[in-house]
């Protein structure tokens, strides 16, 4: 079954067209990552399917409710993980779950069930009372997925989960994000070749608010006649694909 | 509920800041001592108890633009109103959820200018409680400011405008620390068409029990937290639609 399906998705800023005639379907369970150098158009597209900026036409359907018509339905299935860890520093890692559970309007029985799997999934136990602005980057980043991940969203957008992470913590998060495939639908937007090889179900490419291709990493690396990812993606954007 | 659950937050980050704590509630109450120590040695009609005790209390709400303008910059930066943007929670939510909780601190910190003022010699009559209700409206004047801010500037420009420039204006053009007709003039015709002398002198009218005399002080405060609450309501939501 379709997750997301979009059509015609288009965004221009003034004189800039951020993002061009994105047309895509991605499937319920898939983990998508969108790749592309800055500016091709990945953080305008995430923010016009989690209706955080409407789209200048085209739409976007999230469980066949449509961005531009019904943003209230779509955002009640969706939860983002920001670039930037986007937590409240100064709230301990319980608080900060408890205020998205709050806002959720959780039941309070339901609240400390969700944080008690949460915590334990993300192995955030150990600095559960610790305040959010002291945690290490690894640890700002999973109580960022926890704090996405407590509202039970049906389609999860991570934004470069993994940027600036040392080689552990990175591991570590991979770990959490494939144990989300198949129960959510994910889609990643990351600058780390590997990572997107590694995790992803498919991969799309952009450039220039464009999408070059859509497939397997596999099929990427046939189409561009190379035997490494980053060299298929290089040769992609560049134009160079044989 | 929701609203609540945001506004618990905003209050738990301000109140956790000990310079929050410091330049809210101690400072007035610092420059409440430090005056009326001066009060003491050279006799000023300015800074007699009864004067200067609803003037600080009314410039100390300057730093309730710093706390709300603060939070509400440091949540754009940080991208956390970003995915709070993709929550149930509404632009009411929002905008209420960031006012609220500042009005008690506001009030909170009018009752303890008014505890040190009674220590110094402030007679306890009923007018107390009047003037501490008048800062309700004036407190939404300055948290209304804050939301501005908060909305258009980076947290590095916010510390400038609302902590320096903004706290230096509402002291100058307030009459707190002098009397406005001494400069007179150009000086004193924009003191008056600002709110901020308007709110100190329905203060003092209140506190000595003239409420005759808080009008038309009273209307300037509330005509201009009408203004400023809607602008702020409207670049809020312009920043949130900009995402």
């Amino acid at each position: 079954m379709v997750a997301i399906k979009i059509e015609n998705l288009t965004k221009r800023y003034r004189d800039t067209l951020a993002v061009d005639c994105l047309s895509l379907d991605i499937a319920e369970g898939e983990l998508f990552s969108l790749l592309g150098v800055n500016g091709a158009g990945k953080t305008t597209t995430i923010k016009m399917l989690s209706c955080l900026t409407q789209p200048t036409s085209g739409d976007a359907f999230l469980l066949g409710k449509s961005v531009v018509k019904e943003p209230a339905e779509v955002k009640k299935v969706i939860a983002v993980s920001p670039q930037e860890s986007a937590i409240a520093a100064g709230l301990t890692v319980q608080e900060n779950l408890e205020l998205i559970c709050g806002v959720h309007e959780f039941p309070k029985e339901k609240r400390q069930e969700k944080i008690g799997e949460l915590t334990a999934m993300l192995g955030l136990e150990s600095v559960i009372n610790k305040k959010a602005g002291k945690l290490s980057g690894g640890y700002k980043r999973r109580l960022s997925i926890a704090m996405a991940l407590i509202s039970e969203p049906k389609i999860l957008f991570l934004d470069e989960p993994t940027l600036g992470l040392d080689v552990l913590a990175r591991a570590d998060l991979w770990d959490i994000i494939r144990a989300l495939k198949g129960k959510v639908t994910v889609i990643l937007t990351t600058h780390y070749m590997e990572e997107a090889e590694a995790l992803s179900d498919r991969i799309g490419i952009m450039k220039d608010g464009k999408l070059l291709i859509c497939d397997t990493a596999e099929e990427i690396k046939k189409a561009a006649g190379e035997d490494s990812f980053e060299r298929a993606f290089i040769n992609i954007v560049r134009g160079d694909a044989r | 509920m929701k609203i609540l659950t945001f506004a618990s937050r905003n209050t738990k980050e301000i109140l956790r800041d000990p310079i929050n704590l410091f330049f809210g509630l101690g400072f007035p109450l610092v420059l409440i001592l430090l005056l009326s120590a001066i009060q003491a040695n050279i006799p000023v009609e300015l800074f007699e108890i009864a004067h200067l005790t609803p003037g600080v209390t009314v410039f100390g709400l300057s730093f309730m633009t710093l706390f709300s303008a603060v939070i509400i910059s440091k949540d754009r930066s940080s991208s956390f109103l970003e995915r709070l943007y993709t929550t149930p929670l509404t632009p009411l939510d929002f905008i209420l959820g960031y006012t609220l909780p500042i009005i008690p601190i506001a009030v909170a910190q009018s009752i303890i200018c008014y505890i040190a003022g009674v220590i110094l010699g402030l007679p306890i009559t009923v007018n107390i409680l009047y003037a501490v209700l008048a800062i309700v409206p004036v407190s939404v004047l300055f948290i209304g400011l804050g939301l501005l801010f908060g909305s258009i500037l980076s947290d590095k420009q916010v510390g400038g405008i609302c902590g320096a420039l903004l706290t230096n204006l509402s002291a100058w053009l307030s009459g707190v620390w002098f009397d406005l007709d001494l400069v007179g003039g150009a000086f004193k015709k924009i003191a008056y068409a600002l709110p901020f002398v308007h709110a100190v002198d329905m203060e003092r009218a209140l506190l000595s029990g003239d409420f005759g005399g808080i009008f038309p002080h009273l209307w300037w405060v509330l005509g201009y937290a009408a203004v400023v609450l809607t602008l702020a309501v409207l670049l809020f939501l312009r920043q949130m639609k900009k995402g």
